[in-house]
Formats: C-alpha cells, sequence, structure tokens
C-alpha cells in the first residue's frame, strides 16, 4: 500500500510537473530567441512582433495537439473504420450498414434508446422544474434542492448499486429485503424480478438516469426562474391569474431556451448512456443499448472494430442537430468574438 | 415569485408535503445502502434495512445431543441443555421438529412428539426433552426454532472491503488517476483559454467554433482508433498499451472541450483595462496570464476542477478501455462493476463498496457546491 501510494504521488508530481515546465519553458524560449528588452528600438519591435506571432501557438499548442489526437482524429478515424472488417484491415463497403440494418440485438438497442430519448429528457426537465417552482416558496428550499441535487454527484456505477438495492428479489416465501419488493408485498402484491421483465425493465433503468440527472435540470431551470421579471408575475396576479395559467403561460414560456439547453444536454447523455445499462442487465431481457452494444462489440471474441465503429457513427448521427443548434447559438451569443 | 400561487394554508402545506416527497425519494435509496453498510451481514438478509433498528427474527435449524447424553429422573430419560450452546444468545419466540412447521409451538410450552416424548423450549434456549423409553441413536433430535437478534451495527463490512475485497487499493488507484487527469487538463486548457479570449492569431474564430462542436461529440467516437492506437503504440516501443500516463491523456482530450469553452467564457469578461494596463506597463501575455488572469479566474478554474474530478471519478467507460483490470490498475468504479458480477448477492460487501465509491464525491460536491453550481450554469451546453 505504501508503495503504491508513493509511486501515485511520484506520477503525479511528474504528470503536472511536466506540463508546468512545458508552459514555463517554451515561454522562456522565446523570450530567450527573440529578445524585446536589452536590445535596440527596431529590433526589439520586431522581435516583439515576432513574439507575438508564435505566442498564442505556444499558449494553444499543447491542447490543439491533445484535442487532434484524442477526439479530431478519432472522429475520422471511426468513420473510416465503419467501412473496415473487424479487424480494421479490408474495406468491405457498406457490408457493416446493411448489418446494423438487419441485426435484431441492434434493432432491439435502437428502439430501447427511441425509448430512453423519449421518457428520461421529457421526466428529468419535468419533474426539475416542478421541483425548482415547490423549493422556491419555502424556506427550507435551499436544503431540499441541495439533497435532490446530491445524486448528480453518484457516479453511474455507485447509483447502479444503490438501485439494484431497491429492486433486488429474494425467492417466494423469503424476506423481501428490496424496498419496492417489500411495498408491493406490503400492500399485498406479488414480488418481481423487475430487471427481467422484458420492456418494463427498461423503465426501472430510466428511474436511475431521471433520478440522477432531476438535480441538474432543477438547478438550472431554478436560476432561470429567479430571473423572470417580478412585474410579468404579479401583473399576472392583479389580472386574475390562477397559480396554473401562471405556471403555463407566464412562467414557461419566458424560459423556454433554458428548457431548451437543459432537454437537449439530458439528450445528448441519454444517447451515451452505458454504466446503468452495462451494471445492471449487460443488455439482457432485451434491455440493451447502443453504447453498451458498442461496447460489447469492441471486445466481443476479440473485437469487431468495424462493426463497433459503425454503433458511434449511428450515436454520432443522432448527436449532430444538437451539435450544429449548439454552434448556431454560440455564434449567435457571442458575435464571433 | 411568491406571489405566484395562492397563499392560502393549504396550498402552503401541501407544496412542505410535495417537497418532502421529493426528498424522501431522492434521498432514501442512498440512505439505504449506507445503513445497510453498517448492519451485521446476517441481519442484512433476515430483514429490510428499514427494519434494522428493530429486532430481526430467522428462522434457524439446530440438533439437540446425541443419546448418550441422557440421563434418568424421576423414572423418565431425561436430555437437557441450551441449544445456543456457548454461542451468543438470542431469544426464542417459538419452535418445532418439522421444517414446514418450524415455528408450530410458542416457547416456554410443552410440546408432545407423540409416544410420551415431550419437548419443552424455552425463550433462552434452554430445553428439556423427555420420554418414557430411553432415547436411541447418535443423531439427536432436529429442532426448528424463530430466534430475534437485537439489532447489530459494526464496521466490520468495511475493514473486510477496503483490506481484501481489494477495494482500498482501487480507492489509491482511482485518486492516481483522478488528480492528475483534473491538474493537467486545467493547465493546458487555462493557457488556450487566454489564448482564445486575449490574442489575436489566425484561425481563432474557426477554432472557437470546432471546440464547440467537439463539446458534445460522443466519447463511443473516439473510443475505437484510440484503442488501436494505443495497442500500436505500445506493440512499437514494447511498453504496456495500458498505463495510467495513457489515461491522464485520454481524460485530458475528453475534457478539453468543455474547460476551454468554461475557462474562455469567463475569461473573455474579465475587464479589459487591466490587461491593458498591464501590457503598457510592459507586461508579456506570459506574466498577465500568470499574474493576472489565472488568480483572477479562481473561481472558473473551481469549478472545473470539481467537475473534472467527479467526472473522472465516476468514469467506468474511459477506465474499462485504457486501464487493465489487475489490481494495481482498477479503479473503484470499474471495480464495482466486477464485484456486482462476483458478488451478486453479498449485500454487505457491495453496499459497502458503493458508499466508499460515493463517499468521496459526496464531500467534494458539498464542500465545494457553490463552484459547482456556478460551473453548471455557465457549462450547460456540456455533452459530455
Amino acid at each position: 500500500m505504501a508503495t503504491q501510494i508513493f509511486s501515485a504521488i511520484f506520477v503525479i508530481i511528474i504528470g503536472v510537473g511536466g506540463c508546468v515546465a512545458y508552459f514555463w519553458g517554451a515561454n522562456k524560449l522565446l523570450d530567450l530567441i527573440f529578445p524585446s528588452r536589452g536590445v535596440s528600438g527596431t529590433a526589439a519591435v520586431n522581435n516583439l512582433r515576432r513574439q507575438g506571432l508564435v505566442r498564442p501557438w505556444l499558449f494553444v499548442g499543447p491542447a490543439l495537439i491533445i484535442l487532434t489526437i484524442y477526439l479530431i482524429y478519432p472522429v475520422i478515424a471511426t468513420l473510416w473504420l465503419s467501412f473496415f472488417d473487424r479487424g480494421g484491415t479490408s474495406f468491405v463497403g457498406f457490408a457493416n450498414y446493411e448489418w446494423a440494418l438487419r441485426d435484431p440485438d441492434l434493432r432491439n438497442a435502437i428502439m430501447n434508446n427511441i425509448l430512453w430519448l423519449a421518457v428520461v429528457p421529457a421526466a428529468c426537465t419535468f419533474l426539475g422544474l416542478i421541483i425548482a417552482v415547490l423549493t422556491d416558496k419555502i424556506w427550507w428550499g435551499t436544503i431540499a434542492k441541495s439533497l435532490i441535487f446530491l445524486p448528480l454527484a453518484i457516479s453511474f456505477v455507485g447509483a447502479s448499486v444503490i438501485w439494484k438495492f431497491i429492486y433486488e428479489y429474494r425467492g417466494d416465501g423469503q424476506i423481501q429485503i428490496g424496498l419496492l419488493n417489500a411495498i408491493i408485498q406490503h400492500f399485498g402484491g406479488q414480488p418481481q424480478v423487475w430487471i427481467s421483465l422484458p420492456f418494463w425493465n427498461n423503465f426501472f433503468l430510466m428511474i436511475i438516469l431521471i433520478w440522477i440527472q432531476t438535480g441538474f435540470a432543477m438547478v438550472i431551470l431554478s436560476s432561470a426562474l429567479r430571473g423572470i421579471p417580478e412585474e410579468t408575475l404579479e401583473a399576472a396576479v392583479i389580472d386574475g391569474a390562477n397559480p396554473f395559467q401562471i405556471f403555463w403561460k407566464i412562467m414557461v414560456p419566458q424560459i423556454w431556451g433554458t428548457i431548451a439547453v437543459v432537454w437537449t444536454t439530458i439528450t445528448i447523455l441519454v444517447l451515451k448512456v452505458f454504466d446503468i445499462v452495462l451494471t445492471m442487465t449487460n443488455g439482457q431481457w432485451n434491455s440493451q443499448v447502443l453504447a453498451n452494444l458498442m461496447f460489447d462489440w469492441m471486445f466481443r471474441g476479440g473485437g469487431d472494430f468495424g462493426r463497433g465503429a459503425t454503433i458511434a457513427i449511428i450515436i454520432m448521427i443522432a448527436v449532430i442537430p444538437i451539435m450544429i443548434w449548439n454552434i448556431r447559438q454560440a455564434n449567435k451569443e457571442t458575435g464571433g468574438h | 415569485m411568491a406571489v405566484a400561487t395562492g397563499n392560502s394554508f393549504a396550498s402552503r402545506f401541501g407544496v412542505h408535503i410535495a417537497v418532502l416527497v421529493f426528498v424522501a425519494i431522492w434521498t432514501i435509496p442512498t440512505l439505504g445502502i449506507l445503513v445497510s453498510s453498517l448492519r451485521d451481514k446476517d441481519q442484512i438478509v433476515a430483514s429490510g434495512w428499514w427494519n434494522s433498528f428493530a429486532s430481526s427474527s430467522q428462522t434457524e435449524a439446530g440438533r439437540l445431543p446425541a443419546a448418550s447424553a441422557q440421563t434418568q429422573k424421576d423414572g423418565k430419560f431425561v436430555l437437557e441443555g441450551n441449544i445456543f450452546g456457548d454461542g451468543v444468545k438470542r431469544n426464542i419466540s417459538a419452535f418445532g421438529v418439522k421444517a414446514a412447521a418450524p415455528t408450530q409451538y410458542p416457547a416456554g410450552t410443552s410440546a408432545d412428539l407423540g409416544d410420551g416424548v415431550t419437548l419443552q423450549v424455552n425463550a433462552d434456549g434452554s430445553f428439556v426433552m423427555a420420554s418414557p423409553k430411553a432415547f436411541e441413536g447418535d443423531r439427536g433430535q432436529r429442532v426448528y426454532y424463530a430466534s430475534s437478534a437485537p439489532p447489530k451495527f459494526t464496521t466490520d463490512n468495511y475493514q473486510t472491503v477496503l483490506f481484501s475485497e481489494g477495494i482500498g487499493r482501487s480507492f489509491m488507484n482511482s485518486l492516481t488517476v483522478t488528480i492528475p487527469a483534473t491538474v493537467i487538463p486545467i493547465l493546458i486548457a487555462a493557457f488556450a483559454a487566454y489564448a482564445l479570449a486575449w490574442m489575436r492569431f489566425p484561425g481563432r474564430a474557426l477554432l472557437i467554433a470546432v471546440i464547440i462542436g467537439l463539446l458534445v461529440v460522443p466519447l463511443q467516437m473516439s473510443l475505437i482508433p484510440l484503442l488501436r492506437l494505443y495497442n500500436g503504440v505500445g506493440t512499437f516501443f514494447g511498453v504496456p498499451s495500458k498505463t495510467y500516463l495513457g489515461i491522464w491523456l485520454a481524460h485530458t482530450g475528453f475534457g478539453l472541450p468543455f474547460a476551454i469553452y468554461l475557462l474562455r467564457s469567463y475569461i473573455a469578461g474579465l475587464p479589459r483595462e487591466i490587461m491593458e494596463s498591464a501590457r503598457i506597463d510592459g507586461a508579456s501575455d506570459f506574466e498577465i496570464f500568470v499574474k493576472i488572469v489565472l488568480p483572477l479566474s479562481f473561481p472558473v478554474l473551481a469549478s472545473f476542477a470539481i467537475f473534472q474530478f467527479l467526472w473522472v471519478w465516476n468514469d467506468l467507460l474511459v477506465a474499462m478501455v485504457f486501464l487493465g483490470t489487475a489490481p494495481d490498475q482498477i479503479v473503484l468504479t470499474a471495480k464495482l462493476n466486477a464485484l456486482l458480477g462476483s458478488r451478486g448477492g453479498n449485500w454487505e460487501i457491495l453496499t459497502t463498496s458503493a458508499f466508499i465509491t460515493i463517499i468521496v464525491p459526496l464531500i467534494v460536491f458539498f464542500s465545494l457546491q457553490r463552484y459547482f453550481v456556478r460551473g453548471l450554469l455557465a457549462g450547460s451546453v456540456k455533452g459530455g
């Protein structure tokens, strides 16, 4: 244990120190090559100009290199690999995509992903909005929000264990130690193995993600609600609007932009959902999703990179509209600055 | 906001109740594993954790001594003793001699077993079995009984999990992955963000657009080419392909778009006058960055650090692809996933391990919630 701790500290120092050394050293070097102090006027101006040409690239250089290796190159390579066979060596044209159209597992995963997309973002946004409105009205609202926000810090694997314990099923006649089955038994129902019930098990997995993400929606929407001008609400009250009218007709329309952001953020998260399905069912009992299926193909029988890449492309295609919308929004906001 | 609803007592009361219900739903699941992780492992399966403060009852079986232990008393053959022997005493509520009816007789009553044989088991476990004829055979009578044990809380589970299940080691591994994977992207992103916000160079606008586009690119798009690249580099140089350096760089790459986006929008909002007056005083960009921009950007750096820390600590996918599963590399999330497979029914192990994996994020989260929320609000276009 002690050696592990020391080697960990050692590698941490090396890694972080190397980074600091680069930025400090590279800038020092630039100042040495093109000195701006202690040289004659024109030389100093020229050197300053040269420094100005080089230095931005010293600053963005490491980021650019890492982004290229870890994101830009892989995106192109994945597209490329999706036209190749399992080892990534021989060109197979659209064979992987034809397989994708026919494969029952993949179809099941796509249908489940659509189900997740239909339920989770809507549920999180809706619950988040309701909780945000309600907690704004009570004195202990901040504490309540903190507690509802808390699952956001919990890993998907941790959350899966937490909920697996709730869905736990013990055989007939045994004491049910899972909360859900205990409640059902208490009210005279029949305990079930919830996560192996085809179709419905999807919803039991979705509950985990909703439980995690509602806090996110709540915090963002709560801050948007605070930004609503008080006068619009007062005017509505004077005009005799009831609370529901105020909520749907005054508050919601004013925060549409924020609702859209929350919705799309959770949508992207849902497209990538992996850990929950892997740990709860590993795609058994018709609960497969794209990201888990892709992971499966990456390592199944030594790995089929062609099919794995094809599944990644399918996920990417679903993300592209959101990506374009984001870039447009950002351009509008910053005006290109 | 208070004007938004009717202020009748009933509606205010309703709001309190509704929020209470939400809070209960959102906290009870976590409470369940915390309580369970502190319970005795036999009690976890004997009763639901919500009953953990009540005595738990369970049905057990024991065997009376063999015939050789009998004594003669008042013309009868008698076997006496205590079912629990020298073990922990529990409270017996009922007993029986058939598996189908393990609680046929209340404790303290005398059961008629036929042929004049009687058996009495008392609440403290003492028993008397009497028969007009001598007992025979070297296997004693089977006895079933329902006993209740007082609630028992222990930290044994934590000891087991930390030191013999490998969770302690994984905890160190997680720290080894997380700390550099949090610090390195901050450094790299801060320099890039400053350049993108305050330095003029060709291609800057394009670079910003690319970074915003990369914000939402799913991690899945990167995995296969990077796996091939890592394997290729490993083979070419004859080094292992799964290393801590490899995963730090991977996490750095995946965290960079969000880091640059978040930091750039903050640094771009710093007052222009400060930068310009420093420049007039002869400060270089490097000096301005280190002496002015970094200290002023502390809140946003803290926001990103918390984000990245939580994201790396909680990550399973990247760790499973880029790190090995040997004890010296497996991180907490991957270990927990492995335990789910190998220790599926051992809830004392699972709940305790789960609680250890979530305790660090919870502490970070609660102590630095302010920065976390600020980052969330500033960067809510982030997809991954």
